[in-house]
């Protein structure tokens, strides 16, 4: 797991995949802040409700060539012959995806070691709002890694991400017109951003930690289960 | 070291590969001969744990490859059909990777990869991107590839594709000396490769082991019904009359004439004589000269290409398939017998 891990991480930097999430994460990053210094704001939360538009656009392109490029230049073949399990591999990706994530949110504390010196933001907000974006971008990351076992074509997996994560995004909107009261809790239960909106307001519930984690679990676990059955077909 | 029992892949409605069964002791080079599409690829692609068999069981040195994949895939050291490179990375910096990725054990890292690099020549372009390699060096680094962690069994999917023939000529000669410590498995349809370095030939066509042998009793085998050329300065008919007189020939075949006046025959003798001596007698009472007398033996593309005749292919997979159906009918007499009336039970016991 970990030579895959440190593969797929050193690979987003050999090609501009991912400088070109890193630019997208970051320019958003710095828009939230200069938006917040002159409207003279402390709410940290702000740059973090920004960055639903990173992951729509930013995921889909971390993502999207983590399995299928494998598959296409049948590369897949070293890594499956190799004494590593399934969901090793599958980590292993999941995980250097991850990291990536992790070091364009390390924009965030610039951020806001700039605003809190001429301005008190709430530090527990900023975690739970760190922890919130770390779960929601694992959950999308864990989807577009699902989706990528499943072409061989980049382009298909992440205009397919896109799709996905959009729905998502707009689940709320579709909610609020459901016309049978059952259907209104099942996609408000589903809704990723209501409970990250949760975090973003410094709530630190449980349940939606969990609703996360067990998104990447299952998605991840799906992966594994794509693989497992292209070795039977 | 390695085992293997009953083998079937299908793909769909599709046999790719049906029942196959072999075994490869330690230190012996196999040599694994067809054409296009025979289920070679996939063979090697079950045995390494790529692919999972429809039916059978892959056992390498004592894992069965889907009980313990990874004590399996420890001892395998394989070269795909297409070497398994990324294109972003350079040599030096992929055969790391690969040294991780399989856990390799060895003293020295930096040494180890070294003397690999060495082995297939590649140490003057490893701190060049793959994406830049010719397809020679590319299939160089796939060896090299394979070879890291010094695997017991070696599975080589055509290693000598894309070099020149120098190069092919250095590969095999690595490959052999590599087959004192290690057990290889190579695929090819060069069938010179074959010949200069394997111990056993196995030819598989349309799925089914045609031929499982050395190259020696293969020829052998096949050549039971002995055919002579015949080279001599006679009139035509004549000689031909003569010929199909001599008691042990089966038949004579004219061939046309090749000199001025000089004629040549294909003569088959009668299973099991010996007719060499009988022409020689006719030829010096009828004063014909003799210029020319050979045994055609048959040689490994005469072989390769006797067997992978689709027929033979054939055959063999029907009498699989009969097989199957017998071992099913014998089950179901089996539990008959258990399950089945008295009466039948009785009339065993007596």
């Amino acid at each position: 797991m970990t030579a895959i891990f440190k593969r797929e991480f050193s690979a987003y930097f050999k090609n501009p995949i991912g400088w070109v999430f890193l630019a997208i994460f970051w320019l958003f990053c710095g828009w939230g802040l200069f938006i917040l210094v002159s409207a003279g704001y402390n709410m940290i939360s702000y740059v973090f409700s920004n960055m639903i538009i990173v992951l729509l656009i930013g995921i889909p392109v971390l993502t999207m060539r983590l399995m299928s490029e494998e598959i296409r230049m049948k590369t897949d073949q070293a890594l499956l012959t190799a004494p590593v399990s399934l969901s090793g591999i599958v980590w292993g990706k999941f995980l250097a995806a991850l990291a990536l994530f992790g070091v364009g949110m390390a924009m965030t504390v610039v951020d806001f070691i700039i605003l809190s010196s001429f301005a008190s933001p709430q530090v527990s907000i900023f975690v739970g709002n760190l922890i919130g974006l770390a779960l929601m971008g694992g959950a999308f990351i864990a989807i577009g890694l699902f989706i990528s076992t499943m072409t061989q074509s980049q382009l298909a997996a992440a205009i397919l991400s896109f799709a996905v994560i959009l729905f998502f995004y707009m689940l709320d909107g579709f909610a609020s017109y459901a016309p049978w009261g059952w259907a209104v809790d099942l996609l408000t239960s589903i809704s990723f951003f209501s409970r990250y909106n949760e975090f973003t307001n410094g709530i630190l519930d449980y349940g939606n930690i969990i609703f996360f984690a067990s998104v990447i679990f299952i998605f991840n676990f799906l992966s594994v289960r794509v693989l497992e059955r292209r070795r039977w077909s | 070291m390695i085992e293997i029992q009953g083998l079937t892949k299908r793909y769909g409605s599709k046999l790719a590969v049906d029942r196959i069964s072999f075994s490869v002791g330690k230190g012996e080079i196999v040599g694994f001969l067809g054409p296009n599409g025979a289920g070679k690829s996939t063979t090697m692609n079950i045995i390494t744990g790529y692919l999972s068999a429809t039916e059978g069981r892959v056992v390498i040195d004592g894992h069965e490859i889907l009980e313990e994949p990874t004590e399996a895939k420890k001892c395998i050291g394989y070269l795909p059909e297409q070497p398994p490179l990324y294109q972003d990375m350079t040599v030096w910096e992929y055969l790391n990777f690969i040294y991780e990725l399989k856990k390799a054990k060895t003293a020295s890292r930096t040494k180890h990869l070294e003397t690999v690099c060495g082995m297939v020549k590649i140490g003057h372009v490893k701190d060049r991107l793959i994406s830049n390699l010719s397809k020679g060096y590319k299939q160089r680094v796939g060896i090299a590839q394979a070879l890291i962690g010094n695997p017991e069994v070696l599975i080589l999917d055509e290693p000598t594709v894309g070099l020149d023939p120098n190069q092919i000529i250095e590969i095999r000669s690595l490959i052999k000396s590599l087959s004192r410590s290690h057990t290889v498995i190579l695929s090819t349809h060069i069938l010179s490769e074959v010949q200069s370095v394997c111990d056993r030939v196995i030819i598989i066509n349309q799925g089914v082991i045609v031929a499982d042998d050395t190259e020696r009793n293969l020829s052998e085998k096949l050549s039971k019904d002995k055919r002579y050329t015949l080279r001599v300065k006679a009139p035509q008919t004549d000689a031909l009359t003569a010929l199909s007189r001599l008691e042990r020939v089966d038949s004579v075949r004219p061939h046309g004439q090749k000199e001025e006046g000089v004629y040549e025959f294909l003569l088959q003798p009668k299973e099991n004589q010996d007719i060499r001596e009988d022409v020689f007698e006719l030829l010096r009472e009828r004063d014909w000269p003799m210029l020319e007398f050979k045994h055609n033996a048959m040689n490994l593309e005469d072989i390769f290409i006797r067997l992978t005749d689709p027929a033979v292919a054939q055959s063999i997979s029907k009498a699989n398939r009969k097989e199957e159906e017998q071992s099913a009918s014998k089950e179901k007499r089996k539990s008959r017998r258990f399950f089945g009336p008295k009466e039948e039970k009785e009339e065993e016991s007596k």
